[in-house]
């Protein structure tokens, strides 16, 4: 039982702010700064903005970050709200040192498999991860898995993150900090991480910084409506939370998650009216469309979204057709009575923390975006700072697994000695040649492999870009 | 690689089928069940392999199309199971009444055995209605074979159930 402006609310222990409220029928989450336009959750997994609330009085709180509990003050804000105490740190009485061999920043599918993998070599291992459990985007994901049984193929992603966070929580040598955020990477090699009650400094021997990737946004007139909310973010109330996300929906984009999201959204009794696809040809893999076409949902292809109304919640989505050169064709709208838009319109790779401890970045179309430049190993060029799974540029969470591992085998190699890092070099070696040679070697990955291929440099040649551009921050 | 029709509307005609070598010969339709894996894309996934218990089904490669070796396959319905891709059926077209079509069903209700449930098309419409006449489940997977109309056996890929108030 919390308090949202003086109302008492009634949630389930394990939910969040956000979901607890989304699940009472709350729409405004809080109102634009300037033109105080209503504003609804969007991400749901602490990627974006629009859940902040004022939580016991501090403002600006990712809401669908915060757990339930009793006595909770929640508020909603208008606009930004400055925080009355800069130096919160400073509340944090404790202070805790910690020397792993590895700190894993991300508890989803590569940094799981990394922290399993780096803890049977005997190394210790510090993961942390921003929500209140391990999993990852693991956690909403309901359907079976593809790839091979040795890699949890034909289990459900949220089975895979169970198994994992079970097999985890038996291990001496994985500390595991949820609820936690690393706000920061500095020179000497330290790490910052701080929760509700500690402030961490970590000074690890190598960092493998797994964090995940965050959806886009589309541009389209009244794209800020409450109920315009990312396909992930939809699947992470439903799929995680079983909360109904809405009545009736229209999805935009016919990627994997498109297609995948309005499958789901049947699952769930919610009504889809179409899938949205600018492109002339579906974008996801043929067995996903199928699975929606089947049960009647149209995918409309050359068609995109044109605009949005509904106050304060979106009520109606209008669709066009579009020309070979994009531009909408007059006359050719069609009007949907809907509660829920979903942006399936791709992700965007979160790799905040290589960028600020000065990693040599590019930007990769093919990967969504900006992406360390890595080895085949992982390793950036911060001396001993890995990357792993979508942080590294987005595929799925098979290759995320198989990234994990590579990063975890890799540090094994160096941080061990003896049989052991001979036996993580031989394991490397297969793990690599299996993702390389094998499972990116279907012609529905090849876009994605193109682009691991433009980010994965040979070790001479990040040799020369530590020269060139040296970073101030190493580990080890 | 070519856009192929398929990839245009999320439909698979029986001719694109029987091109791509996945539709079993006509002989063998009307011998019995057989498993139809309508999985024509490059999917680097072989699930169904080490899962078919007579070994019927073959993959070189991970990113291989399974071939379905038909005089093997008895039509038992394990990888209509497991099938992450929900691309596995199974036909029986060898009775002269009715055809039957084991397929995989993830929405609640859950059907009740003799229930009479609509049949979906690959496009989702509806074309008859049918009787679930067995049913099991896997990992969440309901596996249901219902009786169709004789001549539905390769159209029906999806059923209904009517929400009971």
């Amino acid at each position: 039982m919390f308090d949202f402006e003086g109302v008492p609310v009634e949630a389930y222990e394990g939910e969040s702010v956000a979901v607890a409220l989304y699940a009472l029928g709350v729409d405004v989450f809080s109102w634009s700064h300037k033109l105080k336009r209503p504003r609804g959750p969007f991400c749901m997994i602490g990627k974006c903005s629009n859940c902040f609330m004022s939580i016991n009085g501090l403002p600006n709180v990712k809401s669908c970050r915060i757990p339930v509990k009793d006595g909770l003050k929640v508020e909603r804000q208008r606009g930004w709200v400055a925080p009355e105490a800069i130096h919160l740190m400073d509340k944090h009485s404790e202070i805790v040192e910690l020397n792993p061999d590895l700190l894993i920043i991300g508890g989803g599918p590569a940094g799981l498999e990394a922290a399993l993998t780096a803890s049977n070599y005997g190394l210790n291992v510090v993961l942390v991860d921003e929500h209140f459990k391990l999993g990852g985007q693991l956690l909403k994901q309901t359907h079976k898995f593809f790839g091979n049984v040795e890699l949890f193929g034909g289990m459900r992603g949220f089975q895979i993150a169970e198994e994992y966070s079970r097999k985890i929580s038996e291990l001496r040598n994985v500390q595991v900090l949820t609820n936690t955020v690393v706000y920061g990477v500095f020179r000497g090699g330290v790490v910052g991480a701080i929760n509700e009650s500690k402030h961490y400094i970590i000074k690890p021997r190598a960092v493998i910084a797994a964090t995940g990737a965050q959806e886009r946004y589309l541009d389209f007139q009244n794209n800020d409506l409450p109920g315009v909310i990312g396909a992930g973010g939809a699947q992470t109330i439903m799929n995680e939370f079983g909360v109904k996300p809405g009545e009736k929906s229209i999805v935009i984009g016919s990627g994997n998650v498109g297609l995948i999201i309005s499958y789901q959204l049947l699952q769930s009794g919610v009504e889809v009216k179409g899938v949205v696809e600018i492109l002339s040809e579906i974008g996801g893999w043929f067995v996903h469309a199928a699975k929606i076409r089947r049960y009647g949902v149209p995918v409309f292809t050359r068609h995109a979204l044109k605009y949005v109304e509904g106050n304060p919640r979106v009520q109606k989505a209008v669709v066009a057709a579009v020309d070979d050169k994009l531009n909408f064709v007059p006359g050719s709208e069609k009007e949907f009575d809907v509660d829920l838009v979903l942006l399936a319109v791709g992700l965007e790779p979160d790799a905040r923390l290589h960028a600020q401890a000065g990693a040599v970045m590019k930007y990769i179309p093919e990967l969504g975006g900006l992406v360390p430049i890595r080895t085949r190993d992982l390793e950036t060029t911060v001396v001993n700072m890995y990357v792993a799974g979508d942080s590294s540029g987005i595929e799925e969470a098979t290759t995320a697994i198989l990234e994990g591992k590579i990063a975890a085998l890799s540090i094994v190699s160096k941080l061990c000695d003896g049989s052991r890092a001979e036996n993580a070099s031989s394991t490397l070696e297969k793990t690599l040649r299996f993702l390389w040679d094998e499972y990116r070697s279907s012609p529905l990955l090849t876009r994605a492999r193109r682009g691991k291929e433009q980010a994965t440099v040979p070790r001479e040649e990040l040799e020369d870009f530590r020269k060139k551009f040296p970073s101030p921050i190493s580990f080890g | 690689m070519n856009t192929v029709k398929f990839r245009l509307t999320g439909v698979i005609e029986l001719r694109e089928l029987k091109e791509l070598g996945l539709l079993p010969p006509e002989e063998r339709l009307k011998k019995g069940p057989v498993a139809i894996l309508e999985c024509p894309e490059q999917i680097p996934c072989n699930i169904c392999v080490p899962y078919c218990g007579l070994k019927a089904i073959k993959m070189d490669k991970i990113t291989d199309i399974p071939r379905v070796d038909w005089d093997k396959c008895t039509g038992c319905g394990l990888c209509v199971a497991v099938c992450p891709g929900l691309a596995a059926f199974v036909v029986d077209l060898s009775r002269n009444d009715y055809d039957y079509v084991t397929l995989p069903h993830e929405f609640l209700p859950v059907p009740r055995l003799g229930e009479t449930v609509t049949l979906l098309n690959r496009r989702g419409e509806c074309v008859g209605e049918g009787v679930v006449v067995r049913l099991w489940e896997k990992n969440k997977t309901r596996v249901v074979t219902v009786r169709v109309p004789k001549g539905l056996g390769l159209e029906v890929r999806a059923i209904w159930v009517e929400k009971k108030q």
